[in-house]
């Protein structure tokens, strides 16, 4: 019978031949084929798991993945103005540098005593994040802005103790569909309608929706459409008065300059990290935040670690630990604990708090600023197109909608269009929100330059 | 010069770097700068008005209270921190049991920082994403033949998700029959990770516990009383963390199928079963792998991950959306499959984190089904030779199957050497720092006294388990010796003794720097 397994592989040292039969001999066998004894022989998979052949060396399967991400058109060799949920930004060479620190990338779950510099640089994380969100306490990340809303407007709805969120109409479908499935059965999710002229909260409708049921109001600043949620006080202070819970959702680059949204009621902000300092991983990049201030009303609700400074018992040294720890399904109470905890986007918070304290806070209010001044001229010259208008009269912050509508073309042959000049045309929003006719969400940044601009609307404008 | 003594088999001179790092926000400079910011083209800047549209409430009226550091203070600081992090690249990983901490590979670290990996936004046209859809719809296809099952979701971000995701599709399958109020418990047991629980609990589920028998297996007597008309789904990982194969999982899977509920299979176990035994030949209708473990991606502190959840065809249309598939030329993503009112939606924004189903894949294609293969054999293999050397000492102890072989880790108890010597496996635990090793204890509650969870891996060579056997040798020595030295620990670590006591305290407890200022200045 020929030998199973892969003998010498650089990754298993005990394949070894030598060392694999000495160490059986220790056990009393013979071959790899009697260890699984336990393993009842009716479910012994009797055959070889039909799989490609392992690679002959790393070069091979470094060839072989090269040539495959080689299929791939990146933002970088292309001109891209997708936003929507993740977006471009400039990445620090330092966030990339740490972020890639094998001692990070490695570890997983020890104690202060192994795992001391995670337990610092995740404390320290939450801490820069609190000065930016100016709140006093913040969680180490979960999965994405989605899982984040949703565990906001739990933590909202237990806080309230009532088992109702109203939510923006305005929010992106795919967060709304995360939110849905996190909140069901347990708690009610209604949309509350936006103003299609504004797209900011129809106020109307959220007084009309709003009642004694209601533990949650969640909005976003910006929205989902790019537009600033200009009625965010009075939406918080309808909320407070209804006695429920304003949950904010944020965008954390916009806060050197946009004010944070404690200031105008938000009990409860939650956003994603992934604009500071992560790159767009196709996705893989987002990580959600979730800050209250320092209540135990608030914080005993939080199902997240939660790393806190302490001291030990040599003078002058500090350490860290976890905070409230039987909060979490971790802890005694299991199911009974808050939600539920487990691996989420640790490293991606380090890469966070590396970003916020190289930018500082002159380089946050400066990248708002150029994002901004980016974002309003593009806005501007594509406004000036025949027959091209900005849906929203409302300031934005990054995003703003274009309605093609009057040009006769959809959004989808515009953007296939802009794809044959290697532009990434903004996001088609006529499936996600049909009553907006055939508008588009376009992304500009600091990353774009004028030219970039301009190249983009002389695009547009040939096609139109 | 004398011959240079180097036969100890423990490292008694080990220190981990210790900076005594400033907090960050301690180093900073009024006026330095970390990184200097693009601005906009003047041009640019006089055609618009800039922040000076939005209303004044919405203008920040301070900068954010961050440090001002430059660029060497924060590398240097940061890379001081990395130092004190004690990951599986400078230790000899074997004692984080359940974690199925090994080797991650640089080349697939190396490849996931591509340009063409990095640089692709989530919605970009499918004709320039092929590249990143074939390996999602590839490490799909090879997740199903591992598991059995037809196809896998990669959106779950974690074991966790991967779990509430299975208690979704449980969830999903019930809405489809009208039947999700009835069907409204789950059956778990208390050796299975303590998100086996809680997540099917947020998706409103009643948690029935079962208890091991003498064997260590689930109790069959317990389980069949707990089956009924409402149970809705048996989530359970096998071996559980005791590293016992409950020999007796088709009587329980075949039980719940009778019933009319589904079973769910936690599969963060799976390194030892590779190419072995997968989950539909054990009766289960759905599974996860944890790709960060299993699949080597590698923990990054805890996360970003991927808790890939496969089902069967009769569940697929549930799964989150959407998926991807090949029509004979192109990949796509299909969103008919899952376009029903009863599927799940979404668990994740876009599709998954794809730098971790790259690595995934990539490891996969390293290793070949021989090679799958010999990491289950050796990670069991490891994992025996460890457990026939720690049982053979006095203190060491591991409850159930006496003789029989475990799976990939083993959950020890150090009882005895409490008893004897009063040091407990908290203490031991803190020792081992001093060496440059780690262990895990448990989840709670301790169901296991004392306990101490090692899983080996197939990463460690024959010598590095034996230095770790020598090293917990040599502190079970010093305990009976000299157990106030063992209580003390650590001397060598970054830190000494922890006083959590102001953790529970919401007077003392501080999650924030400027939380901390507020409550100690």
């Amino acid at each position: 019978m020929s030998v199973k397994g892969f003998k010498n592989h650089p990754y298993i040292p005990n394949s070894v031949p030598e060392v694999e039969q000495e160490m059986l001999h220790e056990l009393g066998l013979n071959s790899l084929e009697e260890l699984h004894a336990e393993v009842p022989d009716e479910i012994i998979l009797k055959r070889e798991m039909d799989l490609p052949e392992a690679f002959g060396s790393e070069y091979e399967l470094r060839r072989h993945v090269e040539g495959v991400l080689k299929k791939n058109k990146t933002c970088a060799d292309n001109l891209n103005f997708l936003g929507a949920g993740c977006w471009q930004h400039y990445v620090p060479a330092l966030c990339d540098e740490i972020n890639g620190k094998g001692e990070f990338v490695t570890a997983y779950g020890g104690e202060s005593y192994n795992d001391f510099g995670r337990f610092q640089s995740l404390f320290e994380y939450e801490s820069l994040m609190a000065e930016l969100v100016d709140m006093e306490v913040v969680n180490v990340p979960t999965m994405d802005w989605a899982q984040a809303a949703a565990t906001a407007i739990r933590m909202g709805c237990r806080v309230a103790d009532r088992a109702q969120a109203l939510v923006s109409g305005s929010i992106d479908r795919q967060k709304l569909a995360v939110i849905k499935n996190y909140c069901t059965p347990d708690l009610d999710i209604v949309e509350v309608a936006f103003d299609p002229a504004t797209g900011c909260m129809d106020l109307a409708d959220l007084k009309a929706k709003l009642s004694d049921k209601t533990g949650v109001v969640y909005f976003e600043n910006p929205t989902y459409l790019g537009v600033m949620e200009v009625q965010g006080k009075e939406i918080a202070d309808l909320t407070h008065a209804a006695g429920a819970q304003c949950v904010v959702g944020v965008d954390p680059i916009s806060l050197g300059v946009v004010a944070a949204p404690r200031s105008y009621g938000a009990d409860i902000v939650c956003g994603d990290l992934q604009p500071l300092g992560i790159h767009m991983n196709y996705g893989g990049g987002q990580s959600g935040f979730m800050a209250t201030m320092d209540d135990p009303k608030y914080v005993l609700e939080f199902p997240s670690r939660l790393f806190g400074i302490c001291c030990t018992n040599t003078p002058g040294e500090y350490a860290f630990a976890d905070v409230a720890y039987d909060r979490t399904s971790f802890g005694h109470l299991r199911e009974k604990a808050k939600e539920y905890v487990g691996t989420q986007t640790a490293l991606w918070g380090i890469t966070a708090g590396v970003y916020l304290a190289t930018m500082g806070p002159k380089g946050m209010q400066e990248v708002g600023e150029t994002i901004m001044q980016n974002a309003q001229y593009a806005a501007k010259q594509i406004a000036g197109l025949k027959n091209v208008s900005i849906k929203f009269s409302t300031p934005f912050f990054k995003e703003f909608v274009v309605d093609f509508s009057k040009t006769g073309k959809s959004v989808a042959e515009i953007n296939k269009a802009l794809l044959e000049k290697n532009i990434f045309g903004g996001k088609d929003l006529s499936k996600d929100f049909p009553v907006l006719g055939q508008c588009a969400m376009y992304c500009v940044t600091e990353v774009h330059t004028k030219e970039d601009i301009d190249r983009l609307v002389s695009a547009l404008g040939e096609i139109l | 010069m004398k011959k240079i003594d180097r036969s100890s088999k423990v490292r008694t001179g080990f220190h981990q770097a210790k900076w005594d790092e400033p907090v960050i926000f301690e180093l900073t400079k009024p006026g330095e700068r970390g990184i200097l910011v693009t601005k906009a083209n003047p041009e640019v800047q006089k055609a618009v008005e800039g922040t000076s549209v939005l209303p004044s409430f919405l203008q920040r009226e301070t900068a954010p209270a961050l440090p001002e550091i430059s660029q060497p203070r924060v590398l240097r600081h940061y890379a001081r921190l990395a130092q004190e992090t004690l990951g599986a690249d400078v230790n000899i990983e074997i004692g984080q049991g359940t974690c199925t901490v090994k080797y991650s590979p640089k080349v697939n670290d190396q490849l996931a920082s591509l340009p063409q990996m990095r640089e692709m936004h989530p919605l970009q046209d499918e004709s320039t994403c092929q590249g990143i859809m074939q390996i999602m719809y590839d490490t799909n296809r090879y997740m199903c033949e591992i598991s059995g099952m037809d196809r896998f979701s990669f959106q779950p971000s974690g074991g966790s998700q991967g779990i509430l995701t299975m208690a979704s599709l449980v969830y999903s399958y019930f809405k489809s029959k009208g039947q999700e109020k009835e069907r409204n418990e789950i059956i778990t047991t208390i050796y299975s990770h303590p998100s086996d629980a809680a997540a099917p609990h947020v998706k409103g589920f009643k948690i029935i516990y079962i208890h091991p028998d003498e064997n260590g297996y689930p109790d069959y007597e317990a389980f069949k009383a707990a089956v009924n008309e409402h149970t809705a789904a048996f989530i359970v990982a096998n071996p559980e963390d005791t590293g016992v194969y409950n020999k007796n999982v088709l009587k329980f899977t075949k039980l719940v199928h009778e019933n009319g509920g589904l079973c769910g299979y936690d599969q963060a176990n799976a390194n030892g079963l590779l190419g072995v035994t997968r989950a539909r030949e054990a009766g289960f209708d759905m599974c996860f792998f944890n790709l960060h473990k299993t699949f080597s991606t590698p923990h990054g502190c805890g996360g970003p991950a991927c808790g890939a959840t496969g089902c069967t065809k009769e569940l697929e249309k549930f799964l989150p959306g959407p998926l991807v598939d090949f029509d004979g030329e192109k990949y796509f993503y299909n969103y008919e499959i899952t376009n029903n009112p009863s599927a799940i939606g979404k668990v994740r924004e876009f599709n998954g984190v794809a730098p971790v189903i790259l690595k995934a894949y990539a490891w996969i294609r390293s290793l070949g089904p021989d090679g799958l293969y010999q990491v289950a054999k050796t990670a069991v293999l490891n994992n025996n030779y460890l457990f026939k050397k720690l049982m053979e000492l006095h203190c060491v102890d591991a409850p159930y199957i006496p003789g029989k072989q475990r799976i990939e880790q083993c959950r020890y108890t150090l009882e005895t050497l409490f008893k004897e010597t009063g040091v407990s496996t908290a203490d031991v635990q803190r020792r081992m720092m001093d060496f440059g090793m780690h262990y895990w204890q448990s989840h709670h509650p301790y169901y296991v006294p004392e306990p101490m969870t090692l899983e080996p891996t197939e990463t460690p060579s024959k010598e590095d388990i034996d230095e770790y056997i020598e090293t917990l040798k040599y502190v079970f020595d010093e305990a009976y010796n000299n157990p106030e030295k063992v209580k003390g620990a650590p001397y060598q670590s970054v830190c000494h003794q922890l006083d959590e006591s102001n953790m529970d305290d919401p007077k003392q407890w501080a999650v924030t720097w400027r939380s901390y200022l507020k409550k100690f200045n």
